[in-house]
């Protein structure tokens, strides 16, 4: 089998032109499909990005509340409350809210401010620059060196600045593991500097952050704070209600949808049509390797190969493609939110396969049609 | 006598249906040995093509028996049928069916690629045809570079490289000058033909005949003559 589907490579590859179009089409489609999924991986990644840095096991909220940055304040007895549920190991209070910052130069900034319990910092981030404890010295706040950052003025530890004036100072530069949605700079204090900053509402806990005792005791947390009237989702709940938030209740999860089945079709419009006019160009050629004895499976095999091989080189070429425009755009926007994930690949070579498979589908039903008897007769 | 390598016995072929059914072979019957070189001839719709097509295991016949080398070949599954025509009939089409994206080698190397065989061996053994038909420096080029008459020659190598016992060819000088179609079945008859080998000849080309051992003479479907030819 192995000298026929070397046969089968060198009549594709061999016919530069139609190889090409079929090559182009494919890794197009594949790059499209791959760059909207990307991107709207990246949003939801970045519109999760709180939940991943503060790590929580499990996090109390609102029940209106769609998604991490629109918090709703909690009265402080819903913390108390959390503390004394049975199975909970401990729950501490979080603040996150935006806020404006005047820099130095006078100019303004809006920033995120996260506002870590004060006994336990739990949540807080790795640090590159400075020491945690200084974060409860006065006006201490961490800014996170993300591709935000610059947007404070590259700020150093010692670094000034008013937050609705108040002073604050920079005590420590960190890191987290994922980048915010909004492109706006990340500052860390203590939960309590955080309420006396920025003016607040009656209620101010933006969430109670959880860790239970066992995974056995999450679904009786659960219950125990929706007799309070509140909501208790596990990290991966949360996550996934913040991506079904933005997939279903925002319009970018259809426009992206629209966009990869355009992607989709354009590719399989290509590569079907490209592919079925390099059989019909072969079909009497086909008829005369039927005619000296190839069998149909074997021909089968010789065109599936063939589509495969196209699909495939197809398929790595866009996610080459895809990752090199990725890359060089991270180049001029540092904030850029596309990335590339296991599901997106898998859901691109799928579609790869669709096309290889509809494309060699058409090619196929023709050469089975071919009789050899029609190659003599011309 | 020779051993027969072709029996035909009351071969029948219709095409099309209803009023437009024609009957294409009627009633052929014809035997064709080891060493002979045979043709046949007829006009235009003549029914010598599907002949040949229903002796070479192309074309199912709607009547009669075709046994080659004591089997009926139309009793094989499609499978055998196939592997039949791989290993025992050679093919040298009217158009030759060259692939122009592969060499010339490889072009000939085909029937042994479909036989499994090693792909260098395939080429290696391809080139040693091309040297007996006089296109050993032309095994690197595609056919598009060759002209007539040498595609032709491929065409040859490429249908006698698997060793078949049966070797058809359907209207092997249409394509070329009267002097290259002379000389390339001169070839054929001095270099291919033996007498455990068996070669069908369709052609309408009368400045060949004399190379014919017979000439079996159709008219609308049937055997009208068998004629002794200038070899016999």
């Amino acid at each position: 089998m192995n000298g026929i589907l070397k046969l089968a490579y060198k009549l594709l590859v061999n016919d530069k032109a139609k190889f090409t179009a079929l090559l182009v089409g494919i890794t197009f489609a594949v790059f499209l499909m791959i760059q909207m999924l990307a991107m709207f991986a990246g949003v939801l990644n970045r519109a999760s990005a709180t939940v991943f840095n503060l790590g929580a096991s499990m996090w109390i909220m609102d029940p209106a509340v769609q998604t991490v940055a629109n918090t709703i304040g909690m009265p402080d007895y819903v913390l108390d409350a959390a503390r004394s549920i049975q199975g909970v190991s401990y729950a501490v209070p979080v603040y996150s809210g935006g806020a404006l910052v005047k820099l130095s130069d006078g100019t303004y900034q809006s920033v995120t401010v996260v506002g870590l319990d004060d006994t336990s910092l739990f949540g807080r981030p790795q640090l590159l620059q400075g020491k945690i404890e200084d974060i409860y010295g006065e006006n201490g706040f961490i800014v996170i060196k993300d591709p935000e950052f610059p947007k404070l003025g590259n700020p150093s530890v010692g670094t000034e600045f008013q937050l609705n004036d108040h002073r604050g100072v920079i005590v420590g530069i960190g890191t987290v593991t994922s980048s915010g949605l909004f492109g706006v700079p990340t500052l860390y204090t203590t939960y309590n500097r955080a309420l006396q900053y920025i003016p607040n509402p009656r209620f101010t806990i933006s969430y109670v952050l959880v860790e239970p005792k066992s995974p056995a005791d999450v679904s009786n947390i659960k219950r125990e704070v929706q007799a309070l009237g509140y909501m208790a989702l596990t990290k991966d709940e949360f996550v996934s209600k913040i991506t079904s938030f933005y997939e279903f209740q925002t319009g970018i999860g259809m426009n992206i949808l629209i966009m990869t089945i355009m992607s989709f079709v354009v590719g399989l419009s290509i590569s079907g049509q490209t592919f079925y006019t390099f059989v019909l160009e072969n079909l009497e050629k086909f008829g005369a390797l039927k005619a000296m004895g190839t069998k149909s499976r074997e021909l089968i095999v010789m065109i599936l190969f063939q589509a495969s091989f196209t699909a495939l080189t197809g398929y790595g070429l866009g996610i080459g493609l895809c990752a090199l425009m990725i890359t060089l755009a991270r180049l001029r926007l540092p904030d850029y939110a596309a990335i590339i994930t296991y599901w997106n690949l898998g859901l691109a070579f799928v579609m790869v396969v669709i096309i290889a498979g509809i494309s060699s589908y058409f090619g196929v039903r023709k050469v089975l049609r071919i009789e050899p008897f029609d190659i003599f007769r011309g | 006598m020779p051993e027969p390598a072709i029996q035909a016995t009351s071969v029948v072929k219709w095409f099309g249906e209803g009023e437009a059914k024609t009957q294409a072979l009627r009633d052929v019957s014809i035997d064709a040995y080891f060493g002979e070189m045979l043709y046949i001839v007829g006009p235009s719709g003549s029914g010598k093509t599907t002949l040949l097509s229903v002796l070479s295991g192309i074309l199912r016949p709607d009547g009669g028996s075709v046994t080659v080398e004591g089997a009926d070949i139309w009793k094989l599954s499609s499978d055998k049928l196939a592997d039949f025509r791989l290993h025992k009939i050679g093919f040298v089409f009217q158009d030759y069916h060259l692939f122009p994206r592969l060499t010339t080698a490889e072009n000939v190397a085909i029937p042994l690629i479909l036989k499994r065989k090693d792909w260098g061996e395939a080429i290696v053994e391809a080139t040693k045809y091309l040297e007996i038909v006089g296109l050993k420096n032309r095994a690197d080029l595609p056919p598009v570079k060759l002209s007539g008459g040498e595609q032709q020659r491929v065409a040859i190598a490429r249908a006698i490289v698997g060793q078949p016992d049966i070797l058809i060819m359907d209207e092997p000088t249409a394509s070329l000058d009267g002097d290259t179609g002379h000389a390339i079945v001169s070839f054929v008859k001095q270099n291919v033909l033996n007498d455990k080998r068996c070669i069908l000849i369709v052609t309408h080309d009368s400045r060949i005949y004399e190379l014919a051992t017979r000439i079996l003479k159709m008219e609308d479907g049937r055997l009208t003559a068998i004629e002794k030819g200038g070899s016999a």
